[in-house]
Formats: C-alpha cells, structure tokens, sequence
C-alpha cells in the first residue's frame, strides 16, 4: 500500500465553518483540528451535521462563512482525501471494474490499473469476487468495494460516512478491521457512527456534535471516562440529544 | 473491451446492411405519374419490358395530375405521364415541359352501388346522370385532388350538365383528397356514386356491391399524354434518356406492349399515339 | 375525332371499333410479353402467407428495405440524440426548462409534416437540391431520423437526469471531470437507453407519412411495408394489406425480442 502520506495535507483545520441553508443552519461555526494518528470519529444524534461536516471537509460542500485548510493550505482544492457514504452506488460493471474505474479517476497510470485493483480487493477481503458484476455483491460487500475505491485515491485523510449503519454484526467487523488496518498504515480516518460501541472501539479522538455545534472534542478514554459537557453526559448515558 | 467491439461490429453490420443496394448500373430516370396508372398496374408490367430493351430503370413516383406536374415543374422528375390534357397544355404554355405526345386512351365509368339509390343505371347521357345525383342528394364522392380524374369530374359538373359544383354542392358531395383506390374504398363503404378510369376500376379489389352503371358517353373519353420536363428550366433532367422512354411509349413496339396489358382477358388501354389530335 | 371503343350495357366486352390502329394492335398476334420481375405485387391473389413461404423476393426487398431505413435513422438518431440528451440533463444554464419542453413536444412530430419539411428541402428547387435526394432511400431515413432524434434525446435525458442524480456524490467524491461524467452515464444507462432506442424504432417502423412523401412508394426502390400496405389498401386489395401489416407486426416483435435478449444478456454480465 502507500507510503506514509506527505506530512503537508494534515492537519486538517475548520475554522468557524458555517454552513447555512436558507434558514436552517447546519453547521454553526465549527472549529476543529484533525491530526495525524488514530481514527477521528464522529458521533451525534440524526441532523447534527456530522454528514455535512465530512462532506465540508472533502470539498463537496461550500461554506458560507468560514476557512478549511490542508497542512495551511487553503482548500480550493483539497488534499488527497476520499470518502465512503453510508450507501454506496456501485457502477455497472464488474467490482475489479469498479476499482479501476476509481483508480483512473486518481490518474494513475493504465498499466498498473489491474494490479492496483488486485491489491485493493485483496486488501478489503474481496479478492475472489472481482469479476462478478459489482450490484450483485451483498451489502456489506459492496460497502467494502466502496472501500477499496476510496483507497484507490491513496487518500492522506479517508472519511466515512456512517459506513457499517446499514449492515450486519459479520459485515461491520469486517468494515471495522479494515479500517484498522488502514489506520495502522498511517491513512488519517475521520469516521462518523451511530454506534457509541463502534466509536469506542475505534477511536482515537472522539468529537460530539449537536445541533451543527462541535459541543466536546477529546480522546476517548477520556470522553467516556470523564465527559465534561451535559449534552455528553447525557449521550453516553444514551439519552436522546433533542 | 467485448462490449466496446461488439458495439463496432453491429455498427459495422448496420453500415453494411445499409449500403448494400448500390445500383449497378446509372441508367435511370424518375417519371412523375399518376395514382389511377399506377394502380391499375399498367406500369408493372410495360416497364420491365422497357428495361429489358434499353437497360434504362423507371422509378415512377405516382401522384394526383395536379401533384404530378407540379413535380416536374420543381425538377424532381425527368418525365410527366398523365391525363388532363388541358392541364398539360398549361403546364407546355408555361415552357415547363418540351412537348407533349398522346399515348393511350380509355375511359371514365360512373359507379355507383346496386340499390342505385339515384336511378340512373343505364343512362347513356352522364350529364343527365350527373343532375339526377344532384337532384336527388345522392352520395357522390368526388377526388378533390386535383388529379385527371378529378377534372374530368369537374368539367362533367360545370361544363356539361351546366351546375357550378363548387357552389351548389351539398352534404352529399364528399371531396376527400385522396387517390382513386381510397375513393372506390370510401365509395363502396358509404354506398356512393363516384366517377372512375376504367382502368383502376378493373384492378380494383375491394369492389364490393359497386357496379359499373354508366358508361359510353363520348364524353368520358380519357386521354393519356406524356412530356418530357424542359432541360432548358431544369438541368438536372436526363433529357436523352427521357426521351428513349417517350419515343419508346409511342413506338409501335411500346404501343403493343400498352394495347398487351389485360386483366380476365379484358384490356385497360388503347395506345393512340398516331393520333394528333389526342 | 377520336375513337372510342363503344361498349355494351355491362360493359364488360370491347367490341371492335373503327381505329384502325387499335384493330392492328388488339388481337392478340404477338407474343404476351414475359413477366421480367414485374415488381410487388403484381396480382393480388396472392395472400401475404405464401409469399412468405415462397421466399418471394419482391416482399423480402421490401422487408429488408424497411429494415435499413429504420434502424438506420435509429442509429443516427442515437448518435446525435443520446449526447444531446446528456448534455441536456447535466448542464445548467438560462432557458434549459424551456428547452426540455420544447424536446419533449418534439416527440410528437407529426410524421407527415416532417415528410413535408424534409420533402421541401430535398427537392431540386429547394435549397438542399443539388444532393439529388429526394425520392431515394437515404430521403427516407433524413426524414425518420428527425422524428426519432427528439424521442430519443428526450428519453435520453430523462434517463440520464435519473441516474445522475443517484451518482451524484460518488462521481463528485472521485474527482470525474464533466466529460468522463457524460460517458460514464451514458454506459451505466445503457441499457434504459436501448428501451429509448426501442422506442424510436417503433416510431420509424410503424410510419408511413414522412417517408411516402420524401420516398415516392416508387416500386422496388422506396417501397417499404407501411408503403406497400397504404398502397394494397388503396388498390382495394385488403387482404394482401393486412396480411403484410401482420409480417410487419411480426418483424417488429422479433426486433424487440432480439433487443430484450440483448439487455437480459448484458444485465446478466455486468448486472
């Protein structure tokens, strides 16, 4: 897989980024630095934002006030980044397909296509299946392809959009250990999840958002031992954030 | 990629498949006709003689009168062939056409159903025929589209039995703008009177309860005249081998060929070419 | 003075008559000519049945021909259709509602005023003249071509316009630029673009009204199905002219057959 990624894309700043729709303000002047190291997960209630922040992040978004940079850089155009949502759309075409065509996408070069997508599938558990045609894989199959094509942009920050919500105990482990995995090889994850056990499991950092408002940011051991905000203590009691 | 090659080879196919029928051979020419030759046949079975003599192709485009010379006078055909001979003279005065020879004659034939609502089964004088549709409201259906049979249906309204049809028409006179087939159709489904070429008449199919129930009076005469479109207006005309089609037509052997074509027997034209006065 | 054959009452019998000429010619002391191909058809006694099953050339010639002329238009229409119809569905700018109302309209051209339209320009006194054009085949696909490309486009876009908005997120999270965009959409749409496509064969097949008047119905040249059944009817011969519509029927049938093959083939491959 790749090597470290250049230092210069982290950290990853959002300074007072607001992002307004109309009258409903989804993300209300958030300022957050995400750094090298462990995954970054996200957790929240439905429609507090986490989903427009990874969005915002990567560049799919645009900010009504506010500054995002890349290693202080600012991001007109992003760093080398990608990110999964929660479903994911296969092409129609084969899975291997599917990596190649992502991999085209990140430029690189025809000759090393095939065995780039080798290695992704192989990387997600998903070697055997590269030719079947990729919407006729399972859920959590094609969640892993979608994987692999994130991968495929040798992203310095990988984010995911609440990727295992909609699958099952089997597929989410599997999501899980690949993230490890790539974690471990020095790949920044910025996750967002549902799941307080899946955030326990993975983090790293753990930020807490409400309402469009980032209301505690720590390292988990941290956060869950000592929370320091009401709405956090309530979350992690599992009380519903209204 | 298959699907990028089996994309090409369909493509190749199609292309193939669409270019196939190159004539060999450029000898043709185009002759605007009318709708009541054509579907009496006559054409199918005098060209092929044609082209076995001279080599030359006949693609006949069949109109109204009207719609067939007004084809020649845009230069979309080589050669005229039809039947209203005041409109042809019209169409020479005008310097569209070189000049126009008689070839063949036959003869209109009033129609009308069995129960011969009108009465007027027998009749020798169509005009009487004519004012006694009128006056008892019979159905009539006329062409309206301007072609040879269609004058000739107008001139037997205004000219001989004397009533201005356009003004005194009623409801029972049915102007459908369509060719001869369609009007014997619509004339058979509706139990109508409708004037038609003899010719048409005999190949018509569909012929129901219609009967023939005037015919004879001189003035269903039905000529046939054939001119070549002026070259001089139109340089794209193929005036030689036009021309071989005409002299062809008034030839002794073209005029056999037209006299030869019979349907149960009973001949549908009489060539005249030798007759100056046709 | 003319001559002219006096007849009888039931004016079946031509009686002889004073033109000299015609005593000559009538009689019957040549040789009947010989029926060279006398062109379809020539009697119609002939049911539509047994010239299917004699092979009979003149009606394979006119199936063939209609064949080429529709699939012909259809693929040019595609040609010019498809990218249209994308472009339409991913690009923005002042108007584009406008625009998409007027395609969609366009998809019930009335076949006989494209006939007409294409006829005047082909013609030689029309502007497009000197291409010598009119009443050829290649006069028959323009016109079809013009009714299909907008049935196409339309469909084309609609499609497209679909399945953009499902590929939204992921095309923009690649990187796609606008034109990679097109091309992936218009492949992964592929096939609800043959339903498109289907749909435009089924106008070209089943018309008669333009291509009758670009075309000319001339026998053994520009004689398609649609023509020759409009042309049986008006010779009176319906059973010949239904019996060829059911061929016609039939032929198209296959062709959508054929293309749902196809698509069950490639959906099975690449799902």
């Amino acid at each position: 897989m790749s090597m470290r990624a250049p230092a210069s894309d982290l950290p990853l700043v959002l300074a007072e980024v607001r992002i307004v729709d109309g009258e409903v303000t989804i993300l209300d002047r958030i300022t957050l630095t995400i750094t090298a190291g462990p995954p970054t997960i996200l957790i929240g209630p439905n429609g507090s934002g986490k989903t427009t922040l990874l969005r915002a992040a990567m560049g799919l978004v645009p900010l009504t006030s506010g500054r995002i940079t890349w290693g202080g850089r600012e991001a007109t155009t992003p760093g080398r980044c990608a990110i999964m949502f929660q479903r994911s759309t296969m092409l129609r075409r084969t899975a291997a397909a599917n990596v190649r065509y992502a991999l085209a996408a990140a430029n690189v070069p025809r000759a090393k296509r095939k065995e780039r997508a080798a290695e992704l599938l192989a990387l997600v558990g998903l070697g055997e299946l590269g030719d079947r045609p990729a919407r006729r894989l399972s859920g959590g199959e094609q969640q892993r392809l979608a994987l692999a094509r994130a991968l495929a942009r040798d992203p310095t920050v990988l984010f995911l959009d609440e990727p295992t919500a909609s699958l099952d105990p089997y597929a989410t482990k599997a999501i899980e250990d690949i993230v490890r995995a790539v974690s471990a090889r020095g790949v920044k994850v910025v996750m967002s999840t549902h799941d307080l056990g899946e955030a326990k499991r993975l983090a790293g950092d753990v930020v807490l958002l409400h309402r469009g408002r980032l209301i505690e940011a720590a390292p988990a051991a941290e956060f869950f031992a000592t929370p320091h905000t009401g709405e956090a203590r309530k979350f992690i009691a599992g009380e519903l954030l209204v | 990629m298959i699907n990028r090659r089996m994309v090409m080879v369909a493509a190749a196919i199609v292309f193939a498949t669409f270019t196939a029928p190159v004539h060999a051979q450029d000898k043709t020419i185009v002759v605007s006709s009318t709708t009541s030759t054509q579907d009496s046949g006559l054409f199918g079975y005098i060209l092929p003689l044609f082209k076995q003599k001279t080599g030359i192709e006949v693609k006949v485009v069949a109109q109204g009168t009207g719609q067939a010379l007004d084809t020649g006078r845009r230069g979309d055909a080589d050669v005229v062939f039809v039947h209203a001979k005041s409109a042809e003279v019209k169409f020479l005065a005008e310097g569209e056409g070189v000049k126009r020879y008689p070839v063949m004659y036959n003869d209109f034939v009033l129609i009308g159903p069995k129960s011969d609502p009108a009465g007027i089964k027998g009749m020798k004088d169509v005009a009487g025929a004519f004012r006694t549709i009128k006056e008892k409201q019979a159905p009539f259906i006329s062409r309206g589209d301007r072609s040879g049979t269609h004058l000739a249906e107008l001139a037997l309204w205004n000219k001989d039995t004397g009533i201005d049809i356009e003004k005194e028409k009623g409801s029972w006179y049915k102007s459908i703008g369509q060719g001869m087939g369609a009007a014997l159709n619509i004339a058979g489904a509706s139990n109508a009177y409708v004037l038609s070429d003899r010719g048409t008449w005999l190949s018509f199919k569909n012929k129901g309860d219609l009967q023939i129930l005037v015919e004879g009076d001189k003035r269903l005469f039905n000529q046939y005249g054939v001119m070549l479109v002026n070259p001089s207006k139109h340089p794209n005309v193929k005036k030689d081998l036009g021309q071989a089609f005409i002299d062809w037509l008034i030839s002794p052997e073209g005029q056999k060929a037209i006299a030869g074509y019979k349907i149960n027997g009973e001949q549908l034209f009489y060539p005249n070419a030798n007759d100056n006065n046709a | 003075m003319f001559y002219f054959p006096t007849l009888t009452e039931t004016g079946l019998n031509a009686q002889s008559s004073p033109d000299p000429l015609a005593e000559e010619l009538r009689g019957g002391d040549f040789r009947p000519a010989p029926q060279i191909n006398p062109g379809y058809p020539m009697t119609g006694d002939v049911s539509a049945l047994h010239l299917v099953l004699t092979g009979d050339p003149g009606l394979f010639a006119i199936v063939r021909l209609s064949l080429q002329v529709s699939l012909s238009a259809v693929l040019f229409a595609a040609l010019v259709g498809v990218p249209a119809g994308a472009l339409l569905a991913l690009t923005r700018f002042p108007g584009r509602e406008v625009v998409i109302v007027i395609l969609n309209a366009l998809m019930g051209l009335p076949p006989v005023v494209v006939g007409l339209a294409i006829f005047l320009l082909l013609s030689r006194s029309g502007p497009l003249g000197s291409w010598g054009l009119l009443f050829t085949p290649k006069a028959m696909v323009i016109a079809q071509t013009v009714l299909v490309a907008p049935i196409i486009a339309a469909l084309a876009r609609q499609t497209i316009e679909d399945l953009w908005a499902e590929y939204r997120d992921e095309l923009a999270a690649m990187d796609i630029g606008p034109a990679r965009r097109v091309v992936t959409l218009i492949w992964d749409a592929r096939f609800s673009l043959v339903t498109a496509l289907l749909a435009g064969f089924g106008r070209a097949a089943a018309e008669v009204g333009a291509i009758i008047i670009v075309g000319g119905n001339i026998d053994g040249f520009t004689r398609t199905m649609t023509t020759a059944i409009a042309l049986e009817t008006s010779k009176g011969d319906l059973p010949l002219a239904i019996g060829l519509g059911m061929v016609l029927i039939f032929i198209v049938i296959l062709i959508n057959a054929l293309a749902w093959g196809i698509r069950h083939a490639g959906e099975r491959y690449a799902g």
